[in-house]
């Protein structure tokens, strides 16, 4: 309905067609300059909220019916500042890809609102909307799937430059992406083979040259070293810490490796069941957690140090995540904790500073969704 | 405290048979390829006793499957080929047996439990059934008793409602539950030995951290022995007596679990610890081994791991190490500890 009103309205302002075009055009270009601004280190470049997505369920083949959703995200927001990393945790299934890719205009929101500098990206189109895409790139995790296997790595690094000729001029690619290819530590003269000629750590480099191609200001990682070695972790672990000294990065980092993330990220958020848990600092995340899930899952992270480990106290849940297609009323996380009472099955804890620890500057005063928050330190040995 | 009550026990079973459960000697396999020879396993040795767990670590292409594999008799041969080398399964080679008496250990005496269990269960038979395989095939149990065999089964792996959802298809159980059902099916018979390959690999952690205590328990009650592959230092760390590292189809350390991680006595082995971050502090850059596991095809003369090492000298580049024992800087004794490292002491003693 809301659909068929607006052409209503397009048809009835016909006569100003060319006044209306100029409007937009004229905020297009306000948003183009907006988007292109630099930001300075420290501020918010991205700020989510409220942000939903919902997979409907459907019955029927020729009658589709809704029958449900899988709320795969429900209601998230944090922000991403300029120059810094954010990890985010959390098990399969409690949507941090999902995040990813609607950061990534991958899917559309349900809900909610990205905002890039300022500029809600789920609105925009046109110019504007590439100009963002350019801006935000992304690594994905397995590197064995995400170059095609039929082009030469020059062609894959060099793709982005088809659709935003405005960064490498046509004569001048080659040099670039030789460039590209040095800044990951792979040999230039590499340009012409193919992807299966590489090791999973090398095609790894390849896939973040791509993602550098356009100079973008965020790289969104999703789980870009699960698929590696432990020995060829760390050397692409460093390659993305240089990188985003050497280009002013801004990193979203998703992974479930609590170690990677701690290593790696400024600020982390945990996220279970479509919602943010618990986020904050470095610190404040694994020396002073105070959601119970964050313990649970910090206190699970086996530890490759049988002494530290004897000292560490460890809590092991329970039960499996519950279907985000029906999640449980109230706190996501009640039907495996430990701490839950009456008022977790009645009430969503929201992601704030608890109360207890409002005004007082203990590093347990971060935003933590539980309504039992409390400081418990699982990580080093008592 | 429950590993001096493991080894007590070990012996005790040792000394029954005279032999160790298994023995691995000189074990060499070999991939005849279009490319040419892949030199997959390269000498390997070990042995697990009754009760005793067995950690193999290594990266991937560094052979851990593949001995795995080699023990169970479920390598493709050809392209596969066993050269040289023996597997002694209560003193008597398993290489040198007939099929048929092969097929009567494998499953029975010696069982697997695979990495990605959503792959290893057939999709189009309900769990129930194929537990309850193990008894009608090995045991010839009717279809009604197996199925009940199969409900004890899944109540000792704690699947909660057992009896409830024995007639469940596997998509239908969370990762977790799939992997509980894979040891459910390996421990059906009650064997001698279990090897898991990255069982926990695909979970999350705080599902791996059940599934480990899980199969930690299982083994101790039964006293089994145990072999666990694994490419995570972290996960073995609490459940395993002894570890081997492997590198390029060869074991460069074998430790006892704990000594290991305090004093390493290979330079690989070392830059596997310093490489990964720890959890409960923020380190600067991290060290990382420089340049690529080798190609099976090429393997360097030598030391395989003389490319990548920070301490490879000239002998390093011509002599292959042999695995020697390691010993206090004094001389003293360190029991079951072992490196394939020319310069072991300075790396032990620093």
């Amino acid at each position: 309905m809301a659909e068929l009103r607006k052409e209503d309205e397009a048809v009835d302002a016909t006569p100003n067609v060319t006044e209306v075009e100029t409007v937009e055009a004229a905020t297009e270009t306000a948003a183009v300059a907006a988007i292109e601004a630099p930001v300075e280190r420290g501020e918010p470049i991205l700020q989510v909220r409220g942000l939903v997505k919902h997979f409907p369920l459907t019955q029927g083949i020729l009658f589709k019916k809704q029958v449900g959703a899988v709320k795969a995200v429900d209601g998230v927001s944090f922000d991403l500042y300029q120059g810094e990393t954010l990890g985010i945790v959390g098990e399969s299934g409690c949507g941090k890809s999902t995040v990813a890719k609607l950061l990534m205009m991958l899917e559309t929101a349900t809900a909610g609102e990205i905002f890039y500098k300022g500029q809600d990206i789920t609105k925009l189109s046109g110019r504007a909307l590439k100009a963002v895409r350019r801006n935000i790139q992304m690594v994905f995790q397995d590197p064995y799937t995400s170059l095609n296997p039929r082009m030469t790595v020059g062609d894959i690094i060099g793709e982005p430059f088809d659709i935003h000729p405005e960064v490498a001029p046509k004569g001048d690619r080659r040099r670039k992406v030789q460039e590209l290819l040095d800044v990951v530590g792979l040999n230039p003269e590499y340009i012409n083979r193919y992807p299966h000629q590489f090791s999973g750590g090398q095609r790894q480099r390849i896939g973040i040259a791509r993602g550098l191609a356009l100079n973008p200001e965020i790289i969104i990682c999703d789980e870009p070293v699960s698929a590696l070695d432990v020995s060829v972790q760390a050397q692409v672990v460093n390659l993305m810490e240089k990188l985003q000294d050497e280009f002013n990065l801004s990193y979203l980092f998703i992974a479930h490796d609590l170690s990677i993330v701690r290593h790696i990220s400024d600020r982390v958020g945990v996220m279970y069941l479509g919602k943010m848990a618990e986020i904050g600092t470095d610190t404040q995340i694994y020396d002073h957690p105070t959601h119970p899930y964050t313990q649970a899952l910090l206190s699970a992270v086996p530890v490759p140090d049988p002494e530290a480990r004897e000292g560490r106290e460890r809590i092991i849940l329970t039960g499996d995540v519950p279907s985000p297609a029906n999640p449980p009323s109230g706190c996501r996380f009640r039907t495996r904790c430990w701490k839950a009472q009456d008022k977790c099955a009645t009430d969503v804890p929201l992601l704030a500073i608890p109360e207890r620890f409002q005004g007082s500057d203990t590093p347990a005063a971060h935003e933590s969704a539980c309504h039992f928050a409390e400081e418990k330190d699982v990580v080093h040995a008592a | 405290m429950t590993t001096i009550d493991k080894k007590t026990s070990a012996s005790g079973a040792t000394s029954a048979t005279g032999a160790p459960l298994l023995e691995v000697r000189d074990l060499h396999v070999e991939f005849h390829t279009r490319d040419g020879v892949a030199k997959a396993i390269n000498g390997v040795s070990y042995s697990v006793e009754a009760g005793e767990t067995l950690a193999v670590l290594g990266e991937s292409g560094s052979g851990k499957s593949v001995t795995a594999q080699a023990i169970m008799g479920i390598l493709d041969m050809p392209p596969g080929r066993i050269p040289k080398g023996e597997i002694l399964f209560h003193g008597e080679d398993m290489l040198t047996m007939s099929a048929e008496e092969r097929r009567k250990i494998r499953g029975r005496r010696i069982a697997m439990i695979f990495q990605d269990a959503l792959s290893a269960l057939n999709p189009v038979l309900s769990v129930g059934y194929q537990l309850g395989e193990m008894y009608r095939v090995h045991l010839g149990l009717s279809r009604k008793e197996a199925k009940a065999r199969a409900i004890e089964l899944m109540d000792r792996v704690k699947i909660p409602a057992a009896a409830a959802r024995v007639n469940d298809y596997p998509h239908q159980f969370s990762g977790g539950m799939r992997q509980r059902i894979m040891i459910a099916m390996a421990m059906a018979l009650e064997p001698d030995l279990i090897i898991a390959d990255e069982p926990t690999t695909a979970l999350d952690v705080t599902v791996q951290a059940q599934v480990m205590d899980l199969l930690a328990e299982l083994q101790r009650e039964e006293n089994m022995g145990l072999i666990l592959i694994t490419h995570d230092l972290g996960v073995v760390a609490d459940v395993a007596d002894k570890i081997a590292v492997m590198y390029a189809g060869r074991i460069v350390e074998q430790s006892p679990i704990h000594e290991l991680y305090k004093r390493p006595a290979h330079p690989y082995t070392r830059g596997l610890l310093d490489s990964i971050p720890r959890l409960d502090q923020k380190g600067q850059e991290l060290y990382a081994i420089k340049g690529l596991p080798p190609n099976l095809m090429k393997i360097p003369p030598g030391c395989a791991f003389n490319p990548r090492c920070p301490k490879a000298r000239d002998i390093c580049r011509t002599e292959v190490p042999a695995l020697v024992p390691v010993t206090e800087q004094d001389g003293g004794e360190l029991p079951g500890r072992g490196s394939a490292c020319h310069f072991w002491k300075e790396t032990i003693h620093g």
